[in-house]
């Protein structure tokens, strides 16, 4: 079994708000993060992939298709832009690193079969840091993406 | 229990196959296409037991010694492609790298009693590698 993983950088800001909860409980759960007009931060995301490389090529996947792929599905979504109001998805929804990885795995997944018709892969683990000191990760060791 | 000892190395590589033509080899290797190098840096993962006496999984000393003859001496500051069988042969991506690495290392890291878990190799800050013939969890 052979996993490879991708390092990709992007810059977002975003508050943490829960529309739901009054100004008082969400400084209480959010601290500084709910201040009025966010923050951001320089968030670095790992992608892996797993399988058995190509016997010709010595590689699981094209530097350039793997780049491609995280590129249209999520850089050019996400970099660059305020979460809250520039990503529908965030409508609603707080964009914590936790709710940030679970778009980013959907809009992934989303393109999966489209980018890789035919490479016997799979979508093996995420992973987040929002700063240095602070990460999340998601292991997706079952389900194959190919289902 | 794992155990990871890492280390480093530098060597460089070009990623070409002769079993494809140079419009493949561009399009699938890119810039890797071209002769350059890295800092590698290894990092081998055994799994055991902690012994009751000495509290440790094993002697990373004895490891950090068979990872030095066995991979760093003969890759270090080398052209993986021209002085590194079987580099000759198989494109030095870092997916055969880290196999390369595993083949060389399982059968020494055994023979210390000890079971290779798996090799992580990072061919920069943005793409490593992990390589285990251990079934997936």
């Amino acid at each position: 079994m052979t996993r490879l993983t991708r390092r990709y950088r992007f810059c977002a800001s975003h508050r943490l708000f829960a529309n739901s909860l009054d100004e008082a409980r969400n400084r209480e759960i959010f601290g500084k993060c709910a201040n009025p007009f966010g923050h951001g931060h320089n968030y670095f995301l790992e992608v892996t992939v797993a399988g058995d490389p190509d016997p010709r090529s010595g590689m699981l996947l094209a530097r350039s298709a793997f780049d491609a792929w995280v590129k249209s599905s999520v850089l050019d979504r996400i970099d660059h832009t305020h979460l809250n109001s520039d990503v529908s998805e965030f409508e609603g929804l707080v964009p914590t690193a936790e709710n940030i990885l679970l778009v980013v795995d959907a809009w992934l997944r989303e393109r999966w079969a489209q980018s890789f018709p035919l490479e016997p892969l799979r979508l093996s683990s995420l992973r987040l840091e929002e700063t240095p000191r602070n990460s999340v990760q998601i292991p997706l060791s079952e389900p194959s993406c190919q289902q | 229990m794992l155990i990871t000892r890492k280390a480093e190395f530098s060597a460089s590589h070009v990623c070409v196959s002769t079993r494809l033509s140079d419009s493949e080899n561009e399009r699938l290797y890119g810039n890797e296409a071209r002769p350059h190098g890295h800092n590698y840096l290894l990092e081998v993962t055994l799994k055991g037991e902690v012994d009751p006496v000495h509290g440790m999984v094993l002697d990373l000393k004895a490891l950090k010694e068979v990872i030095r003859e066995k991979v760093l001496d003969l890759y270090d500051h080398r052209f993986l492609n021209y002085e590194v069988p079987p580099f000759d042969q198989v494109v030095p991506t870092t997916e055969n790298i880290a196999r390369d690495i595993w083949e060389r290392l399982a059968g020494p890291v055994s023979a210390m009693g000890s079971a290779l878990h798996s090799i992580r190799l990072h061919e920069s800050d943005e793409l490593f590698v992990e390589y285990s013939e251990l079934p997936a969890p």
